[in-house]
């Protein structure tokens, strides 16, 4: 593992080239650029925004300015997840010549199509800055939690970027099951509604290992209070166990991607 | 540091043939059908087949090995092993020093970005820092050629293009050892010379280069060393010279004679003046026996022999007819022996000796051997291209131009 680690280190310079290849392909043919960035969330936000008002109208309770910023908090950070899933996920394949024909550590790959679709979230966050505070949600100690949930969340989405990449090669059926469960994911996770909205019942949404993180950056950046530290631990602890079940699973494998594209 | 840059001991590599389990819906009847089928399997499976056996060789620093061998024979499963893209299945395997393979150096071109990205794109694939390509770049731009195209995105170039800029990435890599695999065949003349140059810079400056081609010309030109790859296993390992002979000859014994034909080539043998031989040096006279062998009642035969060179055209073209012989007739169960006699006056190369018979004067053909035989054409005279004109330089007298005669000096 330290071996890996350490290969892994010395090929960084690989990384950061696959990185920015990705996001200059990905941004250099379309008229609007890096704003594409930035619409994409945009658009989740609003769909969240239209969701929650149909909301306030079925129970006949005001729509407040939380709920607005809790759903943008929340849909900037699953938009990522939901991209370096699926970019990652391709992530092999795509590079299949490269994969075949030269020798690195592979998970550049999959690490990669993640570090590119943070790039995006970056952008995105920062929108997503100027938008709380031109609704004046203001801020307190709590934000420090921030770093803590994103990285949780990075951690995460790292860990099974490299699980899809490495077992989409050998099945083609892992892509078509990845995109049916992102597709509905946002039904089973708490982006558009509050976990809290379904009372006693909240802590079966919360096993979905997404809900706490995506809670907590909801409680420390619009509610101003800590998250909830037990769910988090939770959330923590699964993702480091996904980090590391995926990096032994993708170097248990990686000897056989040549023979297998 | 050791003297030997590259080692391989006893690698076997396997593979399985037929199908692979791609998805779920193929996998789970595979692994119930197994669970019953579990006797039929077990012992030798019929589906496995060994690529590589046994394969052992060492190549030492700045010495340039050569893989030779026909199709199938394991060359790239070797190449895929040493640039450990492969793992052996059994066997060990040593590297010293950075490894840069040349195995298609256009692999990690991405269409959609210049030139200019791509070679920094590819030499970071290749194992470069990104100062050294900063360092080295103008250079790269320059061996390509490419400089006014070095800003376009290079799924406009033509695939030419392509391999020449893969090509001159990889060729300023500097590694201590370089593999290379058949990247000659791409580019012009002018470029393929250019890279043959760069080869002998690199393994001078104490490369060792690991040569795969089916161009067994440059492949004698470059290496010392060679092997000979057939069916997984090494034939011969040794100087270049006897293992390319070696190669020849055997393509020469696989001719299959076709016994419903009314009458077939049965045999064809290459001479020299010293016996039977395939490598020949150039101005030499080589005698092509051929054996003809009939099993009906045919007449006016008439043989033709024509050469291939490595791009396969045509250049020589006989007939025993055109040469004033008779034309021959023969009975059934008869055989026949005829010799023609050729002047190699060609240049280096390898070519291509094939034979057929027809009939004179129907035009029909009966038997035809296309490339039956590999002739090796070495040359010590340092002339290159299609033909040897056994040339001469002669000096006149130097003498100095007395006043301005009008005329410049160009």
């Amino acid at each position: 593992m330290k071996e890996n680690l350490q290969e892994f280190y010395r090929y960084r310079g690989l990384l950061y080239m696959i990185v920015y290849r990705d996001l200059k392909v990905r941004y250099k043919q379309s008229i609007m650029g890096f704003l594409w960035a930035i619409l994409m969330p945009v658009l989740i936000v609003m769909s969240g925004i239209l969701v929650r008002y149909g909301y306030s109208l079925a129970t006949h309770m005001p729509l407040r300015t939380e709920d607005l910023a809790s759903v943008a908090v929340k849909s900037i950070p699953w938009s990522f997840l939901v991209g370096s899933i699926r970019f990652s996920c391709n992530s092999l394949a795509s590079n299949g010549g490269l994969v075949t024909k030269i020798y690195f550590p592979k998970e550049i790959f999959p690490v990669a199509a993640v570090m590119a679709c943070l790039f995006d979230f970056l952008l995105g966050f920062a929108a997503l800055v100027v938008f709380l505070a031109i609704i004046q949600v203001g801020w307190s100690v709590y934000l420090v939690w921030t770093p803590v949930l994103i990285l949780t969340m990075l951690l995460l989405s790292t860990g099974i970027g490299l699980i899809v990449s490495a077992a989409g090669l050998f099945f083609r059926d892992v892509k078509y099951i990845v995109e049916v469960l992102l597709t509905f994911g946002i039904f089973f996770t708490p982006v558009f509604y509050d976990v809290s909205m379904f009372g006693s019942k909240a802590k079966w949404l919360l096993l979905n290992p997404v809900a706490p993180i995506l809670e907590g950056l909801s409680a420390c950046m619009t509610l101003h209070r800590s998250p909830d530290l037990l769910w988090f631990a939770y959330s923590f602890v699964f993702s480091m166990t996904v980090l590391i079940a995926g990096h032994v699973l993708f170097k248990r494998l990686e000897p056989a991607f040549a023979e297998s594209i | 540091m050791s003297d030997i840059a590259l080692r391989m001991e006893h690698v076997y590599k396997k593979f399985r043939k037929g199908e692979t389990y791609n998805s779920l819906r193929d996998l789970i009847p595979a692994l119930t059908g197994k669970m019953f089928r579990q006797r039929e399997l077990s012992g030798n499976d019929q589906r496995e087949f060994w690529a590589l056996q046994d394969i052992s060789f060492e190549v030492r620093r700045g010495e340039a090995f050569g893989i030779i061998g026909p199709n199938g024979a394991g060359k790239s499963t070797a190449l895929k092993i040493l640039s450990r893209v492969m793992k052996p299945t059994k066997g060990h395997m040593a590297v010293n020093g950075r490894l840069c393979a040349l195995i298609e150096v256009s692999a990690g071109f991405h269409p959609d970005l210049t030139g200019r990205e791509n070679i920094f794109l590819n030499g970071t694939i290749l194992g470069m820092s990104k100062r050294e390509i900063e360092a080295k770049l103008d250079q790269i731009v320059a061996f390509s050629g490419l400089d006014d195209f070095i800003d376009t995105p290079v799924k406009r170039y033509s695939s030419g293009m392509y391999a020449r800029l893969g090509f001159s990435v990889a060729a300023h890599v500097d590694p201590e050892v370089l593999i290379v695999d058949e990247v000659l065949s791409v580019g012009d003349q002018a470029f393929q010379q250019r890279c043959m140059e760069r080869m002998r810079t690199v393994l001078q400056n104490g490369t060792s280069v690991l040569f795969v081609s089916h161009n067994l010309k440059a492949v004698t030109e470059l290496c010392q060393h060679a092997m000979l790859l057939e069916r997984g296993k090494a034939v011969t390992i040794g100087p270049t010279d006897s293992v390319v002979q070696r190669y020849l000859a055997n393509d020469l014994s696989q001719i299959n004679s076709n016994g419903n034909r009314e009458v077939y080539i049965s045999q064809i043998k290459i001479r020299g003046h010293a016996g039977e031989q395939l490598k020949f040096e150039s101005g030499e006279t080589a005698w092509v026996d051929i054996e003809l062998t009939a099993t009906k009642n045919v007449e006016k035969l008439a043989l033709v022999i024509w050469l291939v060179d490595e791009s396969h055209h045509v250049i020589f073209h006989t007939s025993s007819e055109r040469l004033g012989h008779r034309l021959v007739s023969l009975r059934s169960g008869e055989t026949y022996r005829g010799t023609f006699e050729l002047s190699l006056n060609m240049a280096n190369g390898t070519f291509g000796v094939s034979i057929g018979i027809y009939r004179a004067d129907i035009q029909r053909e009966y038997d035809q051997k296309a490339s039956a035989a590999m002739l090796f054409v070495g040359s010590t005279t340092g002339v290159s291209g299609a033909v040897n004109c056994f040339p001469r330089y002669v000096e006149a007298e130097t003498a100095m131009v007395v006043g301005g005669s009008g005329c410049e000096q160009v």
